[in-house]
Order: C-alpha cells, then structure tokens, then sequence
C-alpha cells in the first residue's frame, strides 16, 4: 500500500509531468489563461492518460517484448494511442454528449500530447506493474491538473498587473512558469524522507 | 524473416486493427443529425448576432429542429426571406418577421445637456461611466463615445453632436448595440411609424430639468392625453406600451404636447422632433 502512496505522491509532486519533467509544456502554456479551459484540459488528460496506460502497457508487455520488438514502443504507442482518443471521441460523443461537450476541443488536442506519451514510456522504464502503472498514470495526470489550475491562478495575476512593455505578453508568462517550477523543487527529498524504504 | 519485416508487419497490423475499430465504432455510433440541420443552417444569415433568442444561428437552428413549435419568423435580419424558407423547411404556415430597428432613448445633445468635467481617458463608453457615471450631467444619457458604434455590424449608427443615433434603414434590428450600451439606453422598437421617449432619467423633475433640457420630467401630461392609455410614467420618466400604441385617432398628439419635446416619432429618416423648440 505505502508504494502506491509513494508513487502517486512522487508522481505528483516531485516528478511532476510539467514543473519538473517539462513534458505537455504546450498546453500548460496555451490553455492556463482561463480557469474553467484549464479544468477542462486537464480533466481530459487524466481520463486519456490512465486510458493509454491501460491499453499500451498490456501491448508492450505481451506483444512487443516477447518478440523482442521493444524498439517499436514510441510508433506503436502514438498509433495506439492517437486510435484510443478518436475512439473514446465517439463513445462520449454517442453516449455521454454532456461529457463530451465539456471536454470539446481538448480530447482530440491531446492526442498526440507529450505528456501522454510520456507517461506510457515512462512506466515500462520504470518496470511498474500493471497496478502500479495506473496510479502513477493517476499520479501524474494529478500533477498535471494541480500545475494547470495554479499556473492559470498565476496568470490571472499577472493579467491585471502592470508589466513593462517590453515585458509583456509571453516573455512575462514564461518568467512566470519558470519560477512556479523552480517552487516545485522544495519537493525533492520530502519523499525518502517520509517513507524510509 | 528480414528484420525490416519483423518491424513493418506488426505496426501495420495494429494499425489496421485501430483504423478498422475506429470505422466499426463510427459506423455503429453515429449520432444522428436531423437532416434539416443543414438546410436550416444554410438559409439563416449566420451573422450569429442573437436577435432571434439563442445562441447564434447554429443554437436557433438546433432549436427549430429538436422543439416542435419554435417559431419560425424570429431572425429579425433575414426578415420575411428567411422566415419564408424556414416555415417551407418545416411545413408550418409562414409568419410575418415583425421587423424591428434599434432606438436610442436619448436626446440630451452637446446644446441641451452640459458637461461635468473634461474626459481625457480611454474612448469608450464603459470607461468613461466608471468615472462618476459619465461626463455629462445627466447620468442616465448617451456618453457619445460610441460603444455602440464599434458594436454595430452593419454600421448604422453615428454619433451626432454627442449623442448615438440610428439609421433606421441600414439597421437589421439585430440588437447587438442593446447589450453593448453600458447606459441600457438603446431598445428595439418594432418597425417605422411609432412614437419614441427620447430621455432615459430616471430623477425628479427638477433635477432632470437642471441637467438637460430635453429631459422627461415626469409631469404625465401624455399619460393624460394618450387616447389608449398606452403611456405610463415609471420613475419619473414617460414608458410606451406599443402592444396598446396602434391605431391611434390622434397619431402624435403626445409627441405635439410634450412639455420637454422628449416624446418624438420615428420613421425610415430617424427620430424627429415634433414640438416646436420656443
């Protein structure tokens, strides 16, 4: 249980996807200007992340590796993957359309998201098994939600204040970034520390 | 086997497997799309403007197919063209679009009102009421820094001498200027031919005497004399209930009696004063 908690935690604040790892860098700068779009995004990403982990790992355990083709692993997952979006695209859209609505643009936007793939990657090296690469999944889409909403917060800030011409616009949203992920760095450490392996 | 078929095959089949699952599900789950969607879509202007209720062309065309009985002469800017070729699409009998043109409720011009303090900020309406409601002395009137003016698609309103007029004949009613107005002083009225309250103020009399001289005042004496007790006054200034103003006997008396001259007619030129300035 403590290993659960130890991923989860890790995964969401000291190898956080964004602040830390640098990956789905794009979104977290395209879609933090609002709170509601950033919600939106980011509860997508975690409903795709933990789906393509649940689809990619199976694949990479019971077909790619005993073939020994472990070097198809990114071109299969981002096929996997980008297939599994477009298909739950469908599914929502016959089925849940209120759902559908609400996550609009971002589920197709996704798609191809570092992130994502990131993750998927991420837990074969990490030889996670199946359990424990959905909660990193889970982890890590947390993580990414957690940096959205606090970085649109941030930028709601820093729209109504008065910043140098030269400044503006995203020269001062990429200052902004780097210190909300400098802040992220207090993390490091406080995890050994909390549960002595 | 050659290793570079080791690698073609596998992703190949898996990515025929995807593309065949995805064509399954679409084929399978395909949301059904009324068939008039389109046809409706393509006879509404698509200026998305809002007059008709909804949110743009898409939601009132959405609208006429998933609720029986919406109306079908409600986009006011494609008027009776459209409001033809709708009621064709759904099989109900035609209706007349009532057409209706923008109005401003507001007359106090740079002679009859005057100025509080000089404004040097931002051009804009919004802005200038932030600062003691405006710069003029009547804080219910027009700014005249023209909100409404950048606001109207089809360019049918000007400022003149201070205050936003309309021109009837390029205006489509769409009602944009309405919602933009931070004084709320613009409505739309149906059509030409009607008698319009060009004041706004809501204060005392006297106050609104004192700020502008075409002021409604609130005395009633329209109330009195409109034949079909379709004026009312509500907080000290003059209201039309155009449901009652029809078939007057005496068409413009109120506008002739006016005490200020804030009451006058508008037809396809504007709005025209009808009493005499003594």
């Amino acid at each position: 249980m403590t290993k659960f908690i130890v991923i989860l935690l890790s995964a969401v604040f000291i190898n956080n996807y964004v602040l830390s790892r640098f990956l789905g860098i794009c979104p977290f700068l395209g879609v933090s200007k609002k709170l509601d779009s950033a919600t939106g995004m980011s509860l997508a990403v975690i409903f795709v992340m933990l789906m393509a982990t649940a689809a990619t790992w199976p694949i990479q355990k019971f077909l790619l590796d005993p073939n020994g083709l472990g070097y198809l692993q990114t071109i299969v997952f981002i096929l996997v993957i980008a297939a599994l979006v477009q298909l739950v695209e469908i599914v929502l859209k016959r089925y849940i359309p209120s759902l559908h609505k609400s996550l609009g643009v971002y589920l197709p936007l996704i798609t191809t998201n570092c992130a994502v793939l990131g993750v998927t990657i991420l837990n074969i090296d990490a030889g996670y098994s199946f359990a424990e690469a959905m909660v990193n999944s889970l982890g890590s889409g947390l993580g990414f939600f957690l940096a959205m909403v606090m970085f649109s917060g941030v930028r709601s800030t820093i729209e109504g204040s008065d910043i140098p011409e030269s400044f503006k616009g995203l020269p001062v949203t990429l200052t902004a970034a780097a210190i909300t992920s400098l802040s992220f760095l207090g993390f490091s450490g406080v995890i050994e520390n909390l549960f002595p392996m | 086997m050659e290793p570079i078929l080791t690698a073609v095959i596998p992703v190949v089949i898996i990515g025929v497997i995807c593309a065949a699952v995805l064509v399954i599900a679409s084929k399978l789950m395909a949301v059904k799309e009324d068939e008039r969607f389109p046809k409706i879509r393509e006879c509404l202007p698509g200026a998305n403007c809002g007059a008709c209720g909804f949110a743009g062309c898409d939601g009132y065309a959405k609208a006429l197919c998933e609720k029986e009985g919406t109306p079908t002469n409600l986009c006011v800017p494609g008027a009776d063209a459209v409001s033809k070729q709708l009621s064709e699409i759904m099989g109900v009998e035609f209706e007349d679009v009532i057409e209706q043109v923008a109005v401003v409720h507001c007359a106090g011009d740079c002679e009859k009102t005057q100025d509080k303090y000089d404004y040097y900020g931002i051009p804009s309406c919004s802005a200038a009421k932030l600062l003691y409601g405006g710069k003029g002395s009547c804080t219910y009137g027009c700014l005249g820094l023209g909100d409404c003016v950048n606001a109207c698609p089809q360019k049918a309103i000007t400022v003149v001498n201070g205050v936003a007029r309309v021109n009837p004949t390029e205006c489509i009613g769409c009602g944009i200027c309405t919602k933009t107005c931070p004084q709320k002083i613009i409505s739309l009225v149906a059509d030409v031919e009607k008698v319009v309250v060009t004041c706004s103020n809501k204060d005392k009399g006297a106050v609104t005497r004192k700020v502008c001289t075409n002021g409604c005042i609130g005395c009633r004496k329209c109330e009195r004399l409109c034949p079909n007790k379709a004026i009312t006054v509500v907080d000290n200034c003059a209201v039309i209930d155009y449901s009652k103003c029809t078939d007057c006997p005496d068409f413009g008396l109120c506008a002739k009696n006016c005490t200020t001259g804030c009451i006058m007619l508008s037809d396809l030129s504007g709005i025209h004063r009808i009493k005499e300035e003594k």
